[in-house]
């Protein structure tokens, strides 16, 4: 596999939430609008670009029956460093994720990347790897925000779109982003499948 | 691949891992440390100005705090040419829809309330998270309304305020938030 469809494969083929169907709690939890779903999705990527590298870089000294904790040692670690960061240096951002931020450890994706593919490939495989998976998580949550602050709220990143009047209200709330998530996945598998 | 796993190099790897982690974490921590207590503090000294009529002391070098219902209200008075012009007041309750929701109101000397702003909060975005000023009209009602003759509490509840549509736990909490500081307001009133 080359590097260019390992990057490209986290957008379409392998899209982890309108393909893999992975990590749904922050997929539905966050995406209240665009600028929340990219956040989430910029974090998870930072998180999945540097667990995949590290955890390539040490595949060979941790021994197999310990990996998993491992990994999740990792991996929290660098999740933890987010969410710091993200108090410090962004708080009005950090007051709205807060409390996501620490469920990316147990997000599907992260874990899964790392056992699936930066255990078995190399340091620069696995950051491409993380990167385009990372970024194809970020396209999904940011385009599900977008969707649903539309639909929701009459607003795209904040801009006025037309009066929350007019707005249907289920969208911003938990049922909406079930059928948001529903519909986008439904449209991405279609078009997918026309462009193979 | 992965080598075969001893009880002694099992241990040893983990042991590794979990010091470098929490090595690494403690740097990260000293580095973002500083900025985390400046954004809370930029956060309630903008919430104090925001909420006092104009003032030229430094009501946050004056503050003091009152343990009332098992937490903490923090009063800062402010003056200006020495005359009490009044006073912020941070306050909370522990009944939001999320939990616990910080306010900080400003009262006039005459106990009638300036503004509101809401420190912090995890209400539901677009519902109750209207409380924000700026957001919706719901924290303008309170201002220049004397809790003495205006009723904190919904109109559901027999109240006088207008509460947030969808969003009646938020606008009782709020309420509640307020009462608690006009109640502390009121039992330290004569101190200044």
């Amino acid at each position: 596999m080359n590097q260019l469809t390992n990057f490209t494969k986290g957008f379409v083929k392998e899209n982890p939430v309108f393909v893999l169907l992975l990590g749904m709690c922050p997929t539905l939890g966050t995406t209240t609008s665009a600028i929340n779903g990219l956040g989430m999705g910029l974090a998870t990527t930072f998180v999945l670009v540097m667990g995949n590298v590290v955890i390539s870089l040490v595949k060979n000294i941790i021994p197999a029956k310990v990996r998993i904790p491992s990994y999740i040692v990792i991996i929290a670690s660098f999740v933890t460093m987010v969410d710091l960061s993200m108090e410090g240096f962004l708080p009005a951002l950090h007051a709205q994720l807060g409390l996501f931020i620490p469920l990316i450890v147990v997000n599907c994706i992260v874990l899964g990347r790392a056992e699936a593919f930066a255990s078995k490939n190399t340091v620069a495989a696995s950051f491409v790897d993380g990167l385009g998976m990372g970024l194809g998580f970020a396209f999904a949550l940011t385009l599900l925000g977008a969707a649903r602050e539309i639909l929701g709220s009459g607003k795209v990143f904040g801009m006025v779109l037309f009066p929350d009047k007019y707005a249907m209200l289920i969208f911003v709330l938990a049922p909406g982003a079930f059928i948001a998530l529903g519909y986008l996945t439904a449209v991405m598998n279609r078009l997918a499948k026309k462009s193979k | 691949m992965a080598k075969e796993s001893t009880f002694k190099n099992m241990t040893i790897t983990l042991l590794t891992i979990t010091l470098l982690s929490s090595a690494s974490l403690g740097i990260v921590y000293s580095l973002t440390e500083e900025p985390i207590n400046e954004a809370k503090n930029a956060k309630v000294n903008d919430a104090v100005s925001k909420v006092l009529p104009e003032f030229d002391n430094m009501p946050t070098s004056q503050k003091f705090e009152r343990e009332v219902d098992g937490g903490k209200i923090t009063f800062y008075p402010a003056t200006k040419g020495g005359k009490p012009v009044g006073t912020a007041i941070q306050t909370f309750t522990k009944n939001g829809f999320g939990g616990q929701i910080d306010l900080m109101v400003g009262f006039l000397p005459n106990s009638t309330i300036h503004a509101i702003e809401v420190i912090e909060h995890k209400e539901t975005p677009g519902l109750g998270d209207k409380m924000e000023r700026g957001k919706s009209k719901f924290s303008v009602q309170f201002q220049g309304k004397n809790p003495s003759e205006f009723k904190l509490s919904v109109r559901k509840d027999g109240g006088n305020v207008d509460a947030i549509t969808a969003s009646t736990i938020s606008s009782r909490a709020y309420c509640e938030a307020v009462q608690r500081a006009y109640d502390a307001f009121i039992t330290e009133g004569d101190i200044k």
